[in-house]
């Protein structure tokens, strides 16, 4: 079968494409389900993001002035759970599903139906974890680290905590052996692995991460489970075990999880600079092997969470050898990027700017993590705002932001129509002069002692909290131009060629703008003049 | 679709998926509630069971007939075992959190509760009298008051040869019968592909058997129990959920012995017989890392 076979036969007219609820309860296709996964992911951004103003709302000024102690902890720990598994990573999950198919030349997933429970978990998972705010007891409230014997406090909400891990849990895995069966065994004719498009490079590596890390949370919450209900002692040291055993097994799952969350942001990012710049990604050889190692790495860094839980010196000095080792591989990310914008012809299109925002201020993030992983330091800086700004500015301008770019970057593949630009770049410009009056200012109370998840502080604190809430309400309401921009986008505007950018390349630029509801129904010929690169 | 060799085969829609995760939604809300002590949670919990036993059957009733008419090419084949390997290999991480937690507590947090090392502060203040040793008979807070423990002291722990050696037998002799079962399937002989699997399944059950009463004894006569300190969390955590595989892995042959008995699987396509095989290989290994890291060494 010819490559250019695939256009000539319009199979799609007599795709019969199921209709009403049916069309997305049973879904089978990889389109319906990632669309479904990117509308679920944006809504519990929004969820999430009102917690969050929640808690900026109460550390506007100090002292109780909205939500007593106890609410404001449940706010700023379902706000990171529903965040981190709501929201990320199903947008993740989400971009996955829509692209990787097309990008490989697969008609769907390989396992359409595995795919289909994947996706409808989530709203039943978040359903369990959200219905905790109306039982005795509360939702909870000891931080999403789950850390005992804090969280065996929870009241009738807890047993509904664990189980709501333990099924997102088996959604991750799920959607994760997809991906890899999808990967390994539906690519084209011709396109050969060191021909894959970076974004899903890094979601395989991604996959595997997520089928190491996620059983292990699993393990770690039941034996909280039992603990609780059993009278088992893992985590009582009255009965022979250790509440830092939690910590430990957390944290194996929870650094790996970390890059979870941002690989897939970097793959996506390596698929939009080099469009925009007009070359080809700089060192595609050396950003599949940096990955890679990134992945391996994070397995071994885990107790840099715990420099301040009583360590033997030989684990503090190992953990803080090991993460500023990570920052090697990351380095060659952020000069490939860099060098790939080098000497290109540069256009900055909305997916371009989000794209190097994310590689500015994903690189902040870095560096402050760096002065973390530094074993002494970190005696200060932990549990205070300082390490609050760290993960949010990989997470919210290096994560988050790198899912916009895609957003922006494939929407008018997905519905065939140009979004409105003007608004992209606004939408750009808000958020990140807001995330930055954020998140910055975290740095400097940080540093001067200001404790993280405590709803008051010592009045010093408080012109720089004040300004961090305006920049946090002013950020939140920036998102409401996204959703303005989609909406729009969907119900018309300009039509998008196949190829929509100038720039691109790859697979999912040779099918229509939107594509057919299955990819490709007959394997295309990848070569070298076809594959991305 | 087509059938044909050459294109993809995408299942239609199907109503197995979302069964399956509403299945599970009532088996957590039951679970959770009964947890909370809610007699009706059990009732929900029940309800919710079956319902994933209802889901698997009729999930898999579909694949069987999709398999069965031959709809499924070489692709297709290739992608469940993909997706069966990496299955498993979540399941070996699934166990290594219970491994890893019980040689954190045997080789580091128990002696520093003994007072060695960093730890000897917590021993001097709080459980001076603590002597660490493995098996932990004894929790820290027995040595100030056994009376005051929460915990219950262990007379006696289960020995490694006495019948965990019986079932390491069992397990790997099902390990080799299974294999003997694979090599007649393989040469189309279905006799002996029967009773070969017969065997396996046999063998499977009657470990599991041997385990309940190892359980039985170990409660009622060796107070050695889930409530019995951090020895017994380590033992039952591990070997509740290496039983309950064993169980899944036993059902799951027992389902392929019905399907060798009507005819179905060929001497070259027999993926499901290869898949529940390896997991049964893996609940092998993971016995063999138990029967040495928690009942002999
Ligand atoms: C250059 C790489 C990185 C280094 C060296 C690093 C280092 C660290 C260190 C040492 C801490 C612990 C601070 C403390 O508790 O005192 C930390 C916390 C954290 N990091 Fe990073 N990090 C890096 C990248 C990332 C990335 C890519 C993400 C997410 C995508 C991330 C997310 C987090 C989160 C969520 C926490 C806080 C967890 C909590 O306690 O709730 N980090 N990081
Ligand atoms: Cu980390």
């Amino acid at each position: 079968m010819s490559y250019a076979a695939v256009h000539e036969d319009d199979h799609h007219d007599h795709d019969h494409k199921p209709t009403g609820i049916g069309r997305w309860l049973f879904s089978t296709n990889h389109k319906d389900i990632g669309t479904m996964y990117l509308v679920f992911s944006l809504i519990m951004f929004f969820i999430g993001g009102a917690m969050a103003m929640v808690i900026r709302a109460e550390l506007f000024q100090p002292g109780l002035q909205f939500v007593d102690p106890q609410f404001f902890n449940s706010m700023t720990t379902v706000h990171a759970l529903v965040m981190i598994f709501g929201a990320v990573m199903p947008a993740g999950v989400g971009l996955a599903n829509w692209m990787i198919p097309m990008m490989i030349g697969a008609p769907d997933m390989a396992m359409p139906r595995m795919n289909n429970m994947s996706f409808w978990i989530l709203p039943f998972a978040f359903t369990l974890l959200l219905a905790t705010f109306f039982m005795q007891g509360g939702a909870p409230a000891g931080g999403w680290t789950m850390y005992p014997p804090l969280v065996l406090q929870l009241g009738d909400g807890f047993p509904f905590l664990i189980f709501a891990v333990h099924f997102l849990g088996i959604s991750s895995i799920m959607g994760a052996i997809n991906i890899i069966a999808t990967v390994f065994n539906m690519r084209a004719p011709g396109m050969t692995f060191m021909r894959l498009p970076l974004f899903v490079w890094t979601w395989i590596i991604t996959a595997f991460l997520l089928i190491a890390a996620m059983p292990v949370l699993a393990g770690a919450v039941t034996m909280l489970l039992t603990d609780k209900f059993f009278g088992t002692a893992f985590f009582d040291a009255a009965g022979g075990g250790d509440p830092v055993l939690f910590q430990h097994v957390f944290w194996f799952f929870g650094h790996p999880e970390v890059y979870i969350l941002v690989l897939p942001s970097f793959g996506i990012i390596s698929q939009i600079i080099p469009t925009f710049a007009r070359k080809p990604l700089f060192g595609y050889a050396s950003m599949v092997y940096a990955t890679a190692s990134i992945a391996f790495l994070s397995f071994f860094v885990w107790a840099h969470h715990m420099f301040t839980v009583g360590m033997p010196l030989a684990g503090e000095l190992f953990f803080m050898y090991a993460t500023m080792a990570i920052a090697v591989p990351t380095g060659v990310k952020v000069f490939n990027w860099t060098a790939t914008m080098w000497k290109g012809s540069m256009t900055f299109e909305t997916p371009m700017l989000f794209a190097i925002g994310v590689l500015f201020m994903f690189t902040l993030g870095g560096f402050s993590g760096l002065m973390m992983g530094i074993t002494p330091v970190d005696f200060q800086y932990h549990d205070t705002y300082f390490i609050v700004a760290h993960f949010h500015y990989v997470l919210v301008p290096g994560i988050v932001f790198g899912i916009i770019s895609g957003v922006y970057y494939w929407m008018p593949k997905w519905t065939g129509h140009m979004y409105d630009e003007k608004l992209g770049k606004l939408h750009f410009w808000t958020s990140t002069i807001s995330v930055n009056v954020l998140f910055f200012p975290m740095h400097f109370i940080g540093l001067a002692g200001m404790p993280r998840r405590i709803p008051d502080y010592s009045t010093q604190f408080t012109d720089w909290n004040m300004i961090i809430s305006i920049g946090g309400f002013a950020f939140g309401l920036s998102q409401l131009i996204l959703v303005w921009v989609v909406i729009k986008c969907i119900r018309g505007g300009e039509k998008a060629t196949d190829q929509v950018w100038e720039g691109a390349h790859g697979l999912e630029f040779t099918l229509s703008s939107p594509p057919p509801f299955h990819s490709f129904t007959t394997p295309p010929e990848v070569t070298d003049a076809t594959a991305h690169s | 679709m087509s059938n044909s060799q050459d294109a993809y085969f995408i299942p239609e829609p199907s109503r197995w998926p979302i069964v399956g995760t509403l299945a599970l939604f009532t088996t957590f809300i039951g679970g959770g509630m009964m947890l909370n002590g809610s007699g009706f949670g059990t009732f929900i919990l029940g309800i919710g069971i079956a319902a994933v036993v209802y889901m698997f059957s009729g999930w898999f009733s579909d694949v069987i007939g999709e398999s069965l008419a031959g709809s499924y090419n070489k692709q297709v084949d290739i992608s469940f075992r993909w997706g069966m390997s990496w299955f498993i290999f979540s399941e070996v991480m699934f166990f290594a959190a219970f491994f890893g937690a019980l040689f954190y507590i045997r080789v580091l947090s128990v002696p520093w509760l003994g007072g060695e090392g960093a730890g000897f502060a917590t021993n001097m203040f709080l459980w001076p009298d603590f002597q660490a040793v493995w098996p932990l008979l004894t929790t820290p807070d027995m040595s100030l008051a056994a009376a005051d423990s929460k915990y219950l002291a262990i007379k006696e722990v289960i020995p490694a040869f006495d019948v965990p050696l019986v079932n390491t037998i069992l397990l790997l002799s099902s390990g080799v019968t299974i294999t003997l079962a694979h090599h007649a399937l393989k040469k189309e002989h279905r006799a002996p592909l029967c009773w070969w699997l017969a065997a396996t399944v046999i063998l499977g059950f009657v470990f599991v058997f041997f385990q309940m009463e190892e359980y039985a004894h170990a409660y009622h006569e060796l107070d050695l129990t889930m409530k019995s300190g951090v020895y017994g969390s380590t033992f039952f955590m591990l070997t509740g959920f290496h039983g309950f595989h064993v169980t899944m892995g036993a059902t799951m042959i027992l389902v392929i012995l019905v399907r060798s008995m009507k005819g179905h699987f060929s001497s070259k396509d027999h993926f499901a017989f290869e898949g529940v095989a390896w997991y049964w290989h893996f609940v092998d290994v993971v016995w063999l890392g138990l029967y040495v890291f928690v009942y002999w060494i």
